[in-house]
């Protein structure tokens, strides 16, 4: 979101602490959605009115957008260095392009084996793919990563076996920014010749990817991730990997995803998706200098406060940063950002509606407490300097207010519990103090 | 504020950004300190009690903006009660003066309760002679 400046009246933070009244507004949300680019939208607009022919079609009409599908095709397999444009399927978003891929890989090689890998910090919509799976008799073995979330290889060549019919392992990690080694994963199934599924929706349009590097035999990602619309999922697929349709229906993308296509979206996503390339490198410096930034801002005004996932560089991706706050909850540091106009996320389980923490967090094993202080910024092209500046300020001023409510700090001060993050020797774990409070059942 | 939404309604939005009772209480006599097996989350309550009744009420809270909000609300509603009357709070109470709570926050409210009763518990602890008073009526959390 570009920043503007204006003057905006907001509540008071509270008598002693009033944060600004001024409201600047910025999005630091860029993991969950980003803003459609004006000449992808304009790319778009015909495609709802003028040329709003079903692809299927044998007209005029139809044979119009049927090109346009197929525009898009080459633009999307221009980003991920795909050799066959015939290789990409469209889809409505990453999600179905996960459960695409891991259930139309099981199902069609049932009669091989029935067994699934996966790293431990795959996105839900893998996990739950895997679980529903797991229901009907299939067996699956998530493999572990360190504590700076990178998968565990020698872990992963073993649980592949004879019976293992795909291995799951993300480009990106959504939650934490970890980078997998993906070369070296794909040389690992290609050597055991299991097919690789690499999810890219963190990382499309913000990293280089070339799925020949790779040897992966499937990809998906989504255009909303990188400027373009919600709606245009891509699944890439080559001939390394059978492949079922889980949606049946009409003979759409070459019978393997049955429904009309979303000709506006896909227009769209796949000018996007050609934006994307040419700026690439443009987008990773500019990132990578707020990132920097940003992270070198919080880490010297905030005492208590680390960064999850590995260190700025070369196992990060630019645009994320993920924080634990000590002695303070996620969800209530969410909520003092948006009031004061800064857009984040929050992996605690006070922001989920299941009251879990974010299963990431609790892979690269952070101690519960720290989690439930976590906090998730993803930075865009629009985001400045000034912005970076302003969320530093902000944010250190939302600490100490909420610190300043917090039962823990005060008990940190007096040495009743010890830091996690910096221990001091003195007090019990915050964990341990936890647990002796509600020793109590809740309800 | 007409284009901003948030989260939670203009009640508890208020509560959690101006709370009420924010602190701790110097000589307190009574202090309960509670934590929600299911978030996580930590609430700390702080009561000055004279000739029965419940003088002035503090709070602390690690937790959400709900559980922030259940507990100035809850410090609210408490204070002037006797210790009778404070030992039969509910925490719908808290939810109804909120205007309500999302479901799944719900637990925020109990969690409020359960620092309450907890720090009526300790009063009574310390103060034997009280208990007598309220014998009649057990403290249950």
């Amino acid at each position: 979101m570009a920043s503007r400046g204006f003057s905006f009246p907001i509540p008071s933070m509270g008598p002693s602490e009033p944060i600004s009244r001024v409201m600047r507004h910025v999005f630091l949300d860029h993991q969950s959605a980003t803003p459609v680019l004006p000449e992808v939208f304009e790319a778009m607009r015909p495609y709802f009115t003028e040329y709003f022919g079903n692809a299927s079609s044998l007209h005029q009409h139809g044979l119009r957008v049927r090109d346009a599908l197929a525009t898009a095709r080459k633009q999307m397999a221009g980003l991920i260095q795909a050799e066959n444009p015939d290789d990409i399927f469209f889809t409505s978003d990453g999600t179905e392009s996960s459960n695409l891929a891991i259930k139309g890989v099981a199902y069609a090689n049932e009669r091989k084996g029935r067994h699934l890998v996966v790293s431990a910090t795959e996105h839900p919509s893998v996990m739950n793919s895997v679980e529903f799976l797991e229901k009907q008799g299939w067996t699956c073995t998530r493999v572990g990563v360190t504590p700076a979330g990178l998968i565990k290889l020698d872990e992963m060549e073993a649980a592949i076996t004879p019976q293992t019919v795909l291995v799951a392992v993300h480009h990106v990690n959504h939650d934490i920014g970890a980078i997998q080694p993906m070369r070296e994963v794909g040389r690992l199934c290609a050597a055991k010749g299991v097919p690789l599924y690499v999810d890219c929706e963190a990382s499309a349009g913000w990293l280089p990817i070339d799925v020949k590097d790779w040897g992966a035999a499937l990809v998906s990602f989504s255009a909303h991730r990188f400027y373009g619309p919600k709606g245009a999922g891509v699944l890439y697929r080559n001939r390394k990997a059978r492949i079922v349709s889980i949606l049946h229906g009409g003979v759409q993308e070459g019978g393997r995803r049955a429904g009309t296509e979303n000709i506006p979206a896909i227009v769209g996503g796949g000018v996007a998706a050609a934006i994307a390339v040419e700026r690439l490198q443009a987008r990773i410096a500019h990132t990578g200098v707020l990132q920097k930034r940003l992270w070198d801002g919080l880490s010297s005004r905030i005492p208590y406060i680390q960064l999850n996932g590995p260190l700025p560089g070369p196992d990060r991706i630019t645009t994320n940063l993920n924080l634990s706050t000590e002695f303070i909850e996620g969800e209530g540091q969410l909520l003092l950002c948006d009031l004061n106009g800064i857009a984040v996320a929050s992996g605690s389980s006070c922001v989920s509606k299941s009251l879990k923490i974010s299963h990431v967090l609790g892979a690269i094993g952070l101690d519960h407490a720290l989690a439930q202080g976590n906090i998730i910024m993803t930075l865009g092209e629009a985001n400045t300097v000034e912005d970076v500046d302003y969320v530093v300020e902000t944010f250190a001023t939302i600490v100490k207010k909420l610190r300043g409510m917090s039962p823990m700090w005060d008990e940190f001060e007096r040495g009743v519990i010890d830091s996690v993050i910096a221990p001091t020797g003195r007090g019990k774990s915050f964990s341990a103090h936890a647990a002796e409070v509600s020793g109590k059942p809740a309800h | 504020m007409s284009d901003t939404y948030t989260l939670y309604n203009p009640t508890v939005m208020d509560h959690f950004m101006n709370p009420r009772n924010m602190g701790d209480l110097k000589d307190a006599d009574g202090v309960g300190e509670v934590g929600a097996a299911a978030c996580g989350d930590i609430m700390k309550i702080s009561l000055r009690i004279k000739d029965g009744r419940i003088e002035d009420a503090r709070f602390k809270t690690f937790g959400c903006g709900s559980a922030i909000a259940s507990s100035s609300m809850a410090t609210e509603l408490i204070k002037g009660r006797t210790i009778e009357e404070a030992l039969s709070f509910s925490n719908e109470e808290v939810v109804d003066a909120l205007g309500g709570l999302p479901p799944v926050k719900i637990h925020c409210s109990v969690l409020a309760e359960e620092a309450l009763k907890a720090a009526l518990e300790d009063y009574v602890k310390r103060h034997p002679e009280a208990a007598k008073a309220v014998a009649a009526q057990p403290v249950s959390a």
